[in-house]
């Protein structure tokens, strides 16, 4: 999801073929992977035959199973090859199947990787290609379900009894009939869960008086307010278009902070008559508009990028940065024993804590060839010690799974721990929120990012802001 | 090999070759045509028929892997009616100022200073330098000058070693800069072209036309209006041709340097039929901006080469 690593993949790439002076060649190029437009209808009717052969085979051979006593699927003890598609620059993935085949040697991996907006892309063609993958890395997955692409993963659910699981960890992976998310049948699992808040830099949030994190919005614009009289920073933001408009990590917990994170998540799951123009959005935008005004953010941040945001922090630029904990590895690197972590503080103190918080989405082909193994890697991802100490260790995140099983601590002194420990937070208070930009395949792209540059640019006011959101959204659903 | 052998081969061969004469007679336009159509072949494989195919996917509402639904024009409705889509086409009709109109000023200038000053080593050192931007990857070249144009970049510290603290800003990030910005990249990397082309053009024209021009007078910029914009009217006509697509279809410079941001500022139809296709999933939609991108093209460049070519040189 964009929440968990967009920005880093919103990075240049050379796209040559669109070079092409006549752009039409390239797109019916491009598209004529598929079939042309006419023979579509009869190609998807097919398809879903297929898809319910598929089914009704995967039904018979879970009789077959259950009747054989519990084997529960698995990678059996035959070579098996996984066709999997990773993200470039995300090693977690590549630990992981590293160490799966070292505890079962008969699985091997073909790996392909790409940038994430790439594998964005692609996903439609590669799913529905010749070679479906038996594992690939996801964006937003509405419209794949939708066009029966991916596999329905409920049986594997029950079979490894991942419905008992916190039913929170699955919820943004199921997609019901009506296409909303946040219910129905499952359709991906989380590799890990990963937490987003405020990163700060422990000297520079000495020097401004910072003794402990703050307890309220109010207390948090003190410290704001305290850092520009200083001549530092305060926040540290990236809001070019490659990386995505990042302004909207601390739009988003000022929403939480104002409002209730119900009727956030029905906005991002698609829920009929959902809206973000709401009074509450509308007065976090326009505090969001008060530090914008207030020159909290540096002048250039609509240049400035993702890597480049981080860089520039890891560097002492800024005292504080809303991210998420995929970073903790790299802050710890260059900011070691420098950086501390807090979740976004509520409006009043003791009030209730949120935070956007999302699944590194991982996904199985309808018609993939190996959907067992997969499920059961899944499964191994969640469950298994080893498995589990390498997504802390590498991925800082929570590894997910069972309630009842640890979470493993990380390196003394990681930042990992203070995000860990703040996850166990958010989740007592069940505040966990998806991604505002993941609502739709590109609000991200078309609503949130250049509106919050317009913002940046004195153009676009709150409402204006939350209405061409709204309006992008509803015309994206075709509402 | 080259003894008297051979003789002895023509001879035994003539038969068959006057047989094959024969039938070269009988239909030459068909042997021609067999040498043109495993390129013909080609061309209609990866430009007709994509071609063909985009205008079809036009009239559809198609995510690229569902069922499609005939829409009818609304798709083009909606390319001349949405604000966002429209404006990718002003923006272009912008860059062409950049990318056309002043390369091509600035290359003649150029040109016709090289080619009356000097011509011997300084010139061509002169036109190597000039040619450079050429040959470095668009893609490169628009991360670099992301870099020399970022708040803390090389063009900001010029400008507040020389006092001017004042205009320094991040000028891609810049709503008011962003395009003109964007503009000075692609004449960066389009100035070379255009004055190598001219300058090539300009070593054509007859020295004697010069020789007659300063015998009565005539100045450097006489001498460019009389003698050499005509001597080169069909180098000036490529160089219009080439450039105007390069600022219609642009996409990879902008695409690299500001993304199309910030808003819309740098939005040009290329990247939005991107976003439309890619990440939107409105294939049709994409399709139909496509097609509009490509008449918009026919629309400049074909008063462009009646005008260089009208009265034949």
């Amino acid at each position: 999801m964009f929440i968990n690593s967009e920005p880093r993949a919103g990075r240049l790439r050379p796209h040559w073929l669109v070079l092409a002076l006549a752009a039409a060649m390239l797109i019916a190029g491009c598209a004529s992977a598929g079939e042309e437009a006419t023979t579509t209808t009869t190609e998807a009717a097919t398809t879903t035959t297929e898809a319910a052969t598929t089914t009704t085979g995967a039904a018979a051979s879970s009789t077959t199973t259950t009747t054989e006593a519990v084997a529960l699927p698995s990678c059996g003890t035959d070579d098996v090859v996984l066709n999997a598609y990773f993200e470039t620059g995300f090693i977690l993935p590549f630990d992981l199947s590293d160490e799966f085949t070292k505890q079962y040697p008969n699985v091997t991996w073909d790996v392909k990787q790409d940038q994430f907006t790439n594998l964005m892309n692609a996903t439609p063609r590669l799913l529905s290609g010749d070679n479906p993958p038996d594992l690939i890395r996801l964006p937003t997955m509405v419209s794949l379900v939708q066009d029966n692409l991916l596999k329905n993963l409920d049986e594997y659910a029950a079979a490894f009894g991942w419905d008992q699981w916190p039913p929170a960890q699955l919820s943004q992976n199921r997609v019901a009939a009506d296409g909303t998310r946040g219910a129905g049948s499952l359709y991906a699992m989380g590799l890990n869960y990963s937490l987003t808040g405020v990163f700060y830099n422990k000297e520079l949030a000495a020097q401004i008086g910072m003794t402990e994190p703050p307890k309220t919005v109010a207390e948090f614009d003190a410290l704001l307010a305290e850092a520009k009289a200083q001549g530092l920073l305060p926040m540290m933001v990236w809001n070019a278009t490659a990386s995505g408009g990042g302004l909207a990590f601390p739009l988003q917990q000022l929403m939480a902070a104002y409002g209730p994170t119900g009727p956030i998540n029905d906005w991002i799951f698609q829920q009929p008559d959902a809206t973000i123009d709401t009074a509450t959005n509308l007065q976090a935008t326009e505090h969001l508009q008060g530090w914008v005004d207030s020159g909290y953010f540096p002048e250039d941040a609509n240049a400035i990028q993702y890597t480049d945001a981080n860089a520039r922090f890891r560097g002492g630029e800024g005292v504080f940065i809303f991210n998420g904990d995929w970073e903790n590895a790299t802050y710890d690197g260059e900011m070691s024993g420098n950086v501390g972590f807090f979740v976004f503080p509520p409006l009043e103190e003791g009030g209730s804590l949120a935070a956007m918080s999302a699944p590194l989405t991982f996904g199985i082909a309808a018609d993939a060839p190996n959907a067992d193994c997969a499920a059961f890697f899944f499964n191994w991802v969640a469950t298994n010690e080893t498995a589990r100490e390498i997504n802390v260790a590498i991925g800082g995140s929570n590894p997910g799974g069972p309630a009842d099983l640890a979470i493993p601590t990380a390196a003394e002194g990681s930042v990992t721990n203070e995000t860990l420990a703040a996850g166990g937070e958010v989740a007592q208070d069940n505040g966990q929120m998806d991604f505002i930009a993941n609502a739709t395949g590109s609000i991200f792209a078309a609503g949130w990012t250049p509106g919050l540059q317009e913002m940046v640019g004195g153009r676009q006011d709150a409402a204006g802001l939350l209405q061409a959101v709204q309006a992008e959204y509803e015309d994206e659903l075709g509402r | 090999m080259m003894g008297s052998e051979p003789h002895a081969q023509v001879a035994r061969w003539r038969p068959m070759r006057r047989a094959l004469r024969a039938r070269r007679a009988r239909s030459p336009i068909l042997v021609g045509w067999l040498f043109v159509v495993p390129a013909l072949v080609m061309y209609a494989i990866f430009v007709l028929q994509p071609l063909a195919l985009t205008v079809q996917y036009s009239f559809y509402d198609w995510d690229g892997v569902g069922p499609a639904t005939w829409v009818g024009l609304s798709n083009y409705s909606r390319v001349f009616t949405d604000p966002d889509l429209l404006g990718t086409i002003f923006n272009s009709f912008k860059l062409l100022l950049f990318f056309s109109v002043i390369p091509v000023t600035l290359g003649l200038i150029t040109a016709s200073v090289i080619h009356r000053v000097t011509t011997g080593r300084f010139g061509s050192t002169a036109r190597a330098i000039i040619f450079l931007p050429q040959i470095i990857p668009l893609v490169a070249a628009g991360i670099i000058w992301g870099w020399l144009l970022s708040l803390p970049g090389l063009i900001n510290q010029l400008f507040k070693a020389v006092g001017l603290e004042s205009v320094t800003r991040a000028w891609l990030g810049d709503f008011d800069t962003a395009l003109p910005s964007v503009g000075m990249i692609g004449i960066w990397v389009l100035l070379g072209f255009c004055t190598v082309l001219l300058q090539t053009g300009m070593a054509k024209i007859n020295t004697d036309l010069y020789e007659a021009a300063r015998l009565d007078g005539a100045g450097w910029f006489a001498e460019l209006r009389a003698v050499t914009i005509p001597g080169i009217r069909y180098e000036i006509g490529v160089c219009l041709t080439v450039t105007a697509i390069a600022a219609l279809a642009a996409f990879d410079i902008v695409y690299v340097s500001t993304g199309g941001g910030p808003g819309h500022a740098t939005a040009v139809p290329g990247i939005q039929i991107y976003i439309e296709a890619f990440l939107q999933r409105r294939v049709g939609l994409a399709s139909a901006l496509a097609i509009v991108l490509v008449l918009l093209v026919l629309i400049v460049i074909l008063p462009i080469q009646r005008l260089s070519r009208g009265s034949d040189r």
